[in-house]
């Protein structure tokens, strides 16, 4: 009784871990640039599969992986918002969520039409195998290794924008970036870092994901959606926010997986529906 | 969503161009109109009935989608659950209660109007972006419960839905009366759509599109405004729907799937939002291309997506915009 209940919280903090991960790139990406971006999940697949094909036909290993195939999709972000995405600055922030769902839409297919629909299945690291029993349940060492790595990095991300120096550049640029400009500070170059860096936040999460969801080219379209009711709950506003709603709408769902199964695919927005009724503005946003 | 200001202009010189037009002579949109109705009825006879049924299907959601967006300025991403809940609802009620098609097409649409009323009603409490999550939110919500529920069929959708007699008598079986019946219900709907954008209700909803702080300070109940296009666009999505339903004799998951929630963004940005036939342009195009690329499987996809981005990057005014602002530049 206890360990089912227990064994679905887990679960529901790892995926809680990677809401968080998630939303916490979707709202640095629209603090800095009012852009929405759709392809989060996309982006967070691509960090999946580059994992997997670094492993595959490098045997490039997981720790590397962690590290390169972040970066690789973060550049690959980096020049998308460049060449694309700058473009649609100071339009409706509509069009760029419409133009991020058309590179989602591309992504997908293209890796659909590679590999099909099927899963890839990507090893734990050896380094992370087995777990310890706690007594009352049994804990995989690596759904600790990833609770505790997403908390650290999104810890980290939220210090750097709240108490460093760059982190105020960003904040000022969210709130002024003509006025940032004028102060000499190179704001295009943030616009594309900052993309760059959700961006690599998302291929992150999707490298760490890979050892325990199946890598699939659909992979990311069902977590975006989750995502972005934890946005709409949350609020975008505040970065701590997102994180908190994030690993708070994993625990619920794995506590109605616990109590009512059926539900647990539609508790995110059932959830999102009374937040709306009750605080429209979400639970840590500011009302505009 | 703004427009640039040269489709508010052509969009507004067409919606006068209908009322100022001098008396005793038709104006140009009149001519267009009966050129298009014309177009309609002979369509069965230029290319495949069911061909044109899916057009003229999607034409209807699309056009009813551009209600919210093009006219309100909304954007809603879960249209889909209006259209693949009204084909499920009138699936059931035809196939296994036995309905007449006619409230069989009735409960869709109501069903369709319902939700819209229900979503709308907490999706207007947020505006722009979270707007269109909000939608996508709910309508995954619906995905979901078709995908669980026991009569839906599950992943395989519901098959064999009768396509009955209109009004008792005409069998519609056949590909030729199903088209007539489909494209009287397409008038019936695009007329309704026509009705609402050329009423003063659609000048506050323009109003309120342009400047919502104007419009409310001018003592408009901005939210009430909002969530009657809501619903007046998902009982439409919801027609849609059932007709669909009865034209391929079938419901499935692609329906309420957000694909289509996108597809049908991606057809009214295409054709034109905020123009009257733009979303009929669109459609058309979308299907053909479906129909076109069906054997390339999932470049359908990627070539969707491409489509996208050029819209939005390079040709935001839509096709019919582009040529509305063409003919204004010319004459």
């Amino acid at each position: 009784m206890i360990q089912v209940l227990s064994g679905q919280l887990l679960i529901g903090l790892i995926n809680g871990s990677f809401y968080a991960l998630l939303s916490l790139g979707l709202a640095i990406i629209f603090g800095l640039l009012n852009v929405v971006n759709f392809a989060h999940g996309a982006q967070y697949m691509l960090g999946a599969f580059a994992a997997w094909m670094a492993l595959h036909y490098w045997g490039v290993g997981y720790w590397w992986a962690l590290v390169l195939a972040p970066l690789a999709v973060g550049l690959f972000g980096l020049v998308f918002e460049r060449l694309c995405l700058r473009r649609l600055h100071g339009l409706d922030p509509l069009y760029g969520l419409l133009l991020t769902f058309g590179l989602a839409l591309v992504l997908e297919g293209l890796f659909q039409n590679a590999y099909g629909i099927s899963g890839n299945s990507y090893p734990v690291p050896a380094a992370l195998e087995g777990g310890t029993n706690l007594g009352f349940m049994y804990l995989p060492r690596y759904r600790a290794w990833v609770v505790l790595v997403s908390m650290a990095v999104c810890f980290a991300s939220w210090f750097v924008v709240e108490k460093t120096r760059l982190g105020a550049y960003l904040r000022a640029g969210t709130e002024n970036p003509a006025l940032l400009q004028a102060f000499g500070v190179n704001v295009p170059l943030m616009f594309s870092l900052t993309y760059g860096y959700g961006v690599a936040l998302a291929a992150f999460a999707g490298v760490m994901a890979a050892p325990i969801y199946q890598v699939t080219p659909l992979m990311g379209s069902g977590v975006i959606m989750v995502v972005f009711a934890v946005v709409v709950i949350g609020g975008m506003g505040s970065i701590l926010g997102s994180i908190v709603t994030g690993l708070g709408l994993g625990l619920v769902e794995g506590l109605t997986k616990y109590l009512y199964p059926p539900a647990s695919d539609v508790v995110v927005f059932v959830v999102m529906a009374l937040v709306l009724l009750l605080r429209p503005a979400g639970l840590f946003g500011r009302q505009r | 969503m703004k427009p640039t200001s040269a489709t508010t202009a052509a969009s507004a010189a067409s919606a006068t161009g209908a009322t100022s037009a001098p008396r005793g002579r038709p104006p140009a949109s009149a001519w267009a109109y009966a050129l298009l109705v014309a177009l309609g009825l002979a369509a069965p006879f230029l290319t495949y009935p069911v061909f044109a049924m899916n057009v003229l299907c999607l034409a209807l959601f699309a056009s009813a989608f551009n209600l919210l967006l093009g006219y309100a300025g909304l954007l809603s991403f879960g249209h889909a659950a209006f259209l693949g809940a009204a084909a499920y609802l009138t699936g059931l009620a035809v196939k296994v209660w036995g309905l007449p098609i006619e409230l069989g097409i009735l409960a869709g649409t109501a069903l369709a109007a319902l939700l819209g009323l229900v979503f709308g009603a907490l999706a207007i409490r947020r505006s722009g972006i979270y707007f269109a999550m909000i939608t996508l939110g709910f309508a995954q919500m619906i995905y979901f419960l078709v995908l669980q529920a026991n009569w839906t069929g599950g992943e395989d959708g519901m098959q064999g839905i009768p396509r009955g007699k209109l009004l008792g008598v005409f069998a519609l079986s056949g590909n030729l009366p199903m088209y007539y019946f489909v494209f009287g219900l397409f008038l019936l709907g695009f007329w309704v759509i026509h009705r609402t954008i050329h009423s003063p209700f659609g000048q506050v909803l323009r109003a309120i599109r342009e400047n919502e702080p104007r419009a409310v300070s001018l003592g408009y109940d901005v939210d009430r405004y909002k969530l009657l296009a809501f619903v007046i666009s998902a009982g439409l999505s919801g027609l849609a729907g059932s007709m669909k339903a009865l034209v391929f004799q079938s419901a499935t998951l692609s329906d309420v799937h957000w694909h289509r929630s996108g597809e049908v963004v991606l057809m009214t940005l295409l054709g034109g939002m905020g123009t009257p036939l733009g979303p009929f342009v669109g459609a058309l195009l979308a299907v053909a291309l479906e129909n076109y690329l069906a054997s390339y499987g999932s470049w359908v996809t990627v070539i969707t997506g491409g489509v996208f981005m050029a819209c939005v990057l390079s040709f935001r005014r839509g096709i019919v915009g582009e040529v509305l602002a063409l003919v204004k530049r010319s004459f």
